[in-house]
């Protein structure tokens, strides 16, 4: 489905691009030993190179260019083994050097894409969004407004930690691409391990980039919005930027190329600073710095650290595992929850003495439907569920091999959120056992078609839906426990 | 014990570890010359007798315990004020720095000390190193100990290490610190008749030196004889993790491997350095120079390094550049000067806390490196210098495939009067002529006091090295000074 904005004059499309501003998960920052901690005092992660004190000189951190290198190759990007810095110079308060090391003319990664799923009801429809580069720079201080009446503090902890400049191709054509594009990015940071995506502790901003033009025309003008810092308000930044811009040139005005900031509260953007304002960051080689240079064997060894990227496991689930796109979908969109599944997966096969694939389906149904919509209604997610993978293996078996019923295991599913206990201690001090007790069914069975004779009678005359009545009667006379392929053979010998 | 300042490093370790007199002694001799001495010549910023004494006492507790010594044990430096110095104002001869005590040692005086020297003070300099005179400093200029014979008119020191070479051609250190950016420490030396050592870029740390122009400074040695160079320069270099551009070399023992004999040596003299209207005295000295290494055993060779007339320009666009950007910390917010006005906001205390800060010179550099790089003149100025300083490096290269060392005039002139070109920046840059090429191509290269000029002022030689042959050039200049037999010295008048 083609996103198109209705003007007063005409169709008019969408065209963005991201850059998005990733914290690399590291313990410390990107020239100098201090600590990255979120959340830490004010001031209390800073070393003398961060404060640029005189003759204070930057040494890179090797894990901060691994893990950039490891984000490279897991979007299938060109990894440039001469790369160097740049010194982009401009003056602020949190901006201890005047000048931000980054990496201009030379960045570390080159072209590589990510492919995204536009929209959730449709999974097997993707899109391949290009990835122009990624380069490695220092963050900056922070501002604090609201510690002294006529003066703003610094806080310098933020000072050098290291950042992944991640720049889109501008390939998306619609707010929901957009978002799916910022969505699968952060899935694969937190896959490789290269950034926590903690989009609400500012480890992951995006600056959008929105102009409008006649479909099919020319690339018109675009404005760039900083900071945005959810899939949510990337969204509404684009809807909101895009129809402003709509507004604008159908009134005969002509969009000015500007910085604009996302107001979350009213969920529009306001102009910032126009390009004539704009820096010359006088950008050049960092002469404290020598290029880097990157031999294979380091290249190697990243790739060989990656895990199984979520397109390759939503792959494996959907061919190897049998799922359906969606479970598939579901359970890859997040490392952990993959993690979860496949733990439950390999506890569940064990158990069940049977392979993975035979138990995949129940497992991820399981999972996608009965564990996360009880998790839901607690307001709990998968990462503080009382439910362990194991004791969802253990009440899977419980199914596996008759102990219990699918609709008793929903009951035991409950009590296991409720207590912590183990389904089979459950199942036990409850009597939930199913019964496959054949004598008990059939008494069971007689007494219900008995109190029923009219029903039956109708059945025998051709009212075969009626069936399900007599199945939910016998299930009730059983306190749910009868076997229910048992209950279904009785009662069609007994019915005739 | 006037005496004892009339010895340089060598003399003074060894006199120190044979027992013929105690550091604490040579400390004290030298801590009184600074004292009568450096109100004439403002050589120091701030002087610090105790760190000269505590450090001597150490040496001598050493001595008599019967521990190792120093390379350095017992002596005497001065520092010049580029380099951090752990609760000592170290200022860049700034005002915008006046008052600041780091918390840190830069890495090249860590080591100084950890071999045993002691600290007399914080030397004087031109501003942020930017200068040949060291009239650019904010702490009044340095005087040269020398007088042209018949004339009492100021001389200057050179610059930028202005302070350091007054203190050692005064005798009032027996050595001291110096960093070379274009001829910073080479030109004060041959101002001075001392001799100074620039090593190869990365041979000492940058990492507490405040910065200049990264990609050109470098610490080196300036002292009263070739052999003390190379001694202190032992002490003084060596791979440091904290400066990324730091070799990862071992240090030689080059003050142990000195010699004067150049048999089977090939000395370069580049025409190109053969300047029109070349000064008569200097142009002597430079055919002296040639005589001597010849009498050394070496060959001399005509050779061309073809794009030595762009050296100057080249390197007042790359130097400048990174200056106007090393120096945006400067900015009153964490340290040094804060001028805030009124009402002030960020933007006007900046503005305010950088013109009362920062001198005149620092500003032109400052306004020259941010021009060169600005939008739309990058291309033409600032790329278009490194492709000319990579061609530059590569004439070198080819004239070291024929010669071992090169063999030119320091500086165009002897020490001129203070005050006598100030109001021209060009002729002062000028000054940087013969020094500036080695600096973009990162050689190693030392001045040697070569005679006098006809005004009586000492006048110096400039040897160019291959990269990393700091011996090929400590062993012609040994050859130089021991031919030369310069014996001079200002007579004092302080």
């Amino acid at each position: 489905m083609t996103y198109r904005i209705q003007g007063a004059t005409g169709e008019w499309e969408v065209v963005i691009g991201l850059e998005v501003h990733a914290q690399i998960s590291t313990l410390s920052k990107l020239f100098s030993g201090a600590a990255t901690a979120f959340g830490a005092e004010p001031n209390t992660q800073v070393s003398l190179v961060d404060a640029a004190m005189p003759g204070m000189l930057p040494v890179p951190n090797r894990e901060c260019i691994r893990q950039a290198v490891r984000t490279g190759l897991a979007i299938g990007a060109v990894i440039n083994k001469w790369s160097r810095f740049d010194r982009k110079n401009y003056f602020y308060a949190d901006l201890p050097q005047g000048y931000q090391i980054s990496q201009l003319y030379h960045p570390l990664v080159g072209e590589g894409a990510i492919e995204i799923v536009p929209d959730d009801k449709h999974p097997d429809v993707t899109k391949v969004i290009g990835v122009e580069r990624i380069h490695v720079e220092q963050d900056a201080g922070k501002l604090m407004h609201d510690q002294h009446p006529t003066m703003s503090y610094v806080d310098l902890n933020r000072s050098g930690v290291a950042l992944m400049e991640i720049v889109s191709r501008p390939d998306m054509r619609s707010p929901a691409e957009a978002g799916a594009y910022l969505a699968k990015l952060r899935t694969i940071l937190r896959y490789v391990g290269s950034c926590d995506g903690n989009m609400d502790q500012g480890s992951m901003r995006a600056d959008v980039n929105v102009s409008v033009r006649r479909p099919g025309e020319e690339l018109g003008t675009r404005t760039e919005t900083k900071n945005v810092n959810s899939v949510r308000f990337v969204m509404a930044t684009v809807e909101h930027e895009a129809n402003r811009q709509v507004d604008v040139l159908e009134s005969g005005g002509k969009i000015v190329q500007e910085t604009r900031l996302f107001d979350p509260d009213t969920g529009t953007t306001r102009s910032m600073r126009s390009k004539e304002d704009a820096h010359d960051y006088r950008y050049f080689p960092d002469p404290d710095l020598l290029p880097l240079e990157l031999d294979d064997a380091f290249v190697e060894e990243c790739r060989a650290s990656l895990p199984e990227l979520p397109d390759a496991k939503r792959h494996r689930y959907e061919t190897a595992l049998g799922l359906s796109p969606y479970n598939a979908g579901v359970l890859t969109a997040d490392a952990d929850t993959a993690r979860w599944f496949e733990r439950l997966l390999t506890d569940s096969a064990t158990r069940q003495g049977k392979s993975e694939s035979d138990v995949a389906r129940a497992a991820s149904n399981w999972l996608t439907s009965e564990l996360f919509g009880a998790l839901n209604k607690l307001g709990r997610t998968l990462g503080d569920s009382p439910v362990s993978p194991e004791a969802g293996a253990e009440l899977l078996a419980l199914i596996g091999d008759g102990t219990i019923s699918g609709s008793i295991a929903k009951q035991v599913l409950e009590k296991m959120l409720e207590t912590g206990d183990a389904p089979g201690v459950i199942v036990e001090r409850e009597g939930l056992k199913q019964t496959s007790d054949t004598g008990a069914i059939e008494a069971a069975v007689d007494a219900v078609l008995a109190a029923n004779a009219d029903k039956v009678a109708q059945y025998r005359g051709g009212k075969e839906a009626l069936f399900g009545f007599f199945v939910g009667q016998t299930m009730k006379a059983m306190q749910g426990k009868g076997n229910p392929q048992l209950v279904n053979q009785v009662l069609k010998a007994k019915l005739g | 014990m006037s005496e004892l300042t009339e010895l340089g490093i060598a003399a003074i370790r060894d006199g120190v570890a044979k027992g013929d007199f105690t550091a604490t002694e040579v400390a004290g001799a030298f801590n009184a010359a600074v004292a009568e001495a450096n109100p004439a010549l403002n050589a120091f910023i701030v002087t610090t007798p105790d760190h000269a004494l505590a450090a001597a006492a150490k040496v001598d507790a050493a001595r008599s315990s019967g521990q190792p010594l120093g390379k350095l044990a017992g002596v005497p430096i001065g520092m010049k004020d580029l380099f951090a110095t752990e609760g000592v104002q170290t200022t860049a001869a700034s005002h915008i720095l006046e008052g600041f005590i780091p918390p840190y040692e830069s890495a090249v005086s860590q080591k100084l000390w950890d071999a045993g020297a002691g600290m007399l003070g914080k030397l004087n300099l031109d501003q942020f190193a930017m200068g040949s005179s060291n009239e650019t400093s904010a702490f009044g200029n340095v005087i040269s100990p020398w007088r042209a014979t018949g004339d009492t008119a100021a001389r200057a020191p050179g610059g930028s290490s202005g302070g350091s070479s007054s203190a050692v051609a005064a005798r009032i250190a027996a050595a001291a610190t110096g960093t070379d950016t274009g001829g910073s420490i080479r030109q004060p030396a041959a101002f001075t008749g001392i001799s100074g050592i620039k090593p190869t870029y990365g041979r000492c740390s940058r990492w507490g030196i405040v910065a200049f122009a990264s990609s050109l400074d470098q610490a080196g040695p300036m002292a009263r004889d070739v052999t003390d160079c190379a001694i202190m320069l032992e002490a003084m270099a060596g791979f440091d993790p904290k400066d990324s551009t730091s070799l990862d070399l071992p240090v030689p023992e080059w003050s142990t491997q000195l010699s004067d004999d150049l048999k089977g040596l090939k000395v370069g003299i580049p025409r190109e350095y053969r300047l029109d209207g070349l000064n008569a005295d200097v142009a002597k000295s430079w055919d002296d120079g040639i005589a001597w290494l010849k009498d050394a055993g070496a060959q001399v060779v005509d050779i061309s390094l073809p794009h030595t007339r762009y050296a100057l320009p080249t390197y007042y666009i790359i130097a400048p550049a990174e200056a106007s950007s090393n120096l945006a910390r400067y900015d009153g917010v964490r340290y040094g000067l804060r001028e805030l006005p009124e009402g002030a906001g960020l933007q006007d205390m900046y503005a305010a806390t950088r013109a009362a800060g920062f001198g005149p010179e620092v500003k032109r550099r400052i306004l020259i490196g941010t021009y060169v790089l600005s939008a739309g003149f990058y291309d033409a100025y600032y790329t278009q210098a490194q492709k000319v300083r990579t061609l530059i490096a590569r004439d070198f290269e080819n004239a070291f495939k024929e010669v071992d060392v090169i063999l030119t005039p320091t500086a165009p002139t002897s020490a001129f009067a203070l005050g006598e070109k100030t109001s021209d920046p060009l002729e002062m840059y000028l000054n940087d002529v013969f020094s500036v090429p080695a600096s973009l191509a990162g050689l190693p290269a030392m001045s040697v006091p070569a005679g006098l000029d006809a005004a009586g002022l000492p006048l110096g030689l400039h040897l160019i090295g291959r990269p990393f042959d700091e011996q090929g050039v400590l062993n012609a200049g040994l050859a130089i000074e021991r031919r030369a037999g310069f014996a001079a010295k200002p007579a004092k008048w302080w």
